[in-house]
């Protein structure tokens, strides 16, 4: 079969940012960025499989500047790609395809998010100093 | 697939999330004790499975819309898919580990 040069779909940035463009990739962004985390989550068992030390090691390094900045920023992809995602489950129901609904679901994503994210880390700072 | 992932992760994800705060500081032997409670290892086990299969699903999507030659984008999705199995059985033998280990 030939492979001709066809037309793609025209790219991201031919658009004016909107509230739904920018969720929609924001949402891709957020799930690659977890993708990057979800290799700790294994090391974080491999190393409590793997003894005491090796444990505190990791430990260490999550409970430094960088780890904890990274941990943050997981935190925020990790509710904004959770509570979007249920966004995204109600379409595939079939809900909330109008207009008005669409920006009000993506608002509530928007503060969903970023409260949560502040809620776990305030608790988590409050119970453990 | 993709669907079916992400309505087992919603509760999944939460439990893991609100487990980790309530135990950020915690010891190495509170954590294994938590581990190896057998409600906990079946949880840690099904989040693995239905994480690392949403996490190919969603990178082969994102490497489909992205990666236009062929050449490229075959060997791409092969290697996320082998990744994410090989991360899923690493982490699930890991948990069985500390949940059947002496």
């Amino acid at each position: 079969m030939a492979n001709r040069e066809r037309p793609l779909s025209p790219d991201l940035q031919i658009y004016r940012p909107q509230l739904t463009s920018v969720l929609s990739i924001t949402h891709r962004l957020t799930g690659v960025a977890l993708s990057i985390g979800s290799p700790v989550l294994v090391c974080w068992l491999i190393a409590a499989a793997a003894g005491p030390s090796v444990y505190a090691t990791l430990h260490g390094f999550l409970g430094s500047r960088l780890g904890l900045a990274l941990l943050f920023g997981w935190t925020y992809a990790l509710c904004f790609h959770l509570c979007n995602g249920i966004r995204h489950l109600f379409w595939d129901a079939g809900y909330g395809f109008e207009l008005r609904t669409i920006y009000a679901s993506g608002w509530t994503v928007v503060a969903a998010s970023a409260m949560l994210t502040l809620a776990a880390w305030i608790i988590s700072f409050s119970l453990h100093g | 697939m993709q669907r079916v992932t992400a309505v087992a992760l919603v509760p999944l994800t939460l439990w893991l999330a609100v487990s980790l705060f309530a135990r950020a500081r915690g010891e190495y032997g509170a954590f294994i004790l938590w581990l190896r409670a057998p409600f906990t290892t079946i949880l840690m086990v099904l989040l693995l499975i239905a994480l690392f299969y949403h996490m190919a699903l969603g990178l082969q999507v994102v490497v489909e819309d992205y990666v236009h030659t062929e050449r490229m984008r075959i060997p791409a999705v092969v290697v996320i898919h082998l990744g994410c199995f090989a991360l899923a059985v690493a982490g699930i033998v890991a948990t069985l580990r500390i949940a059947f280990g002496g």
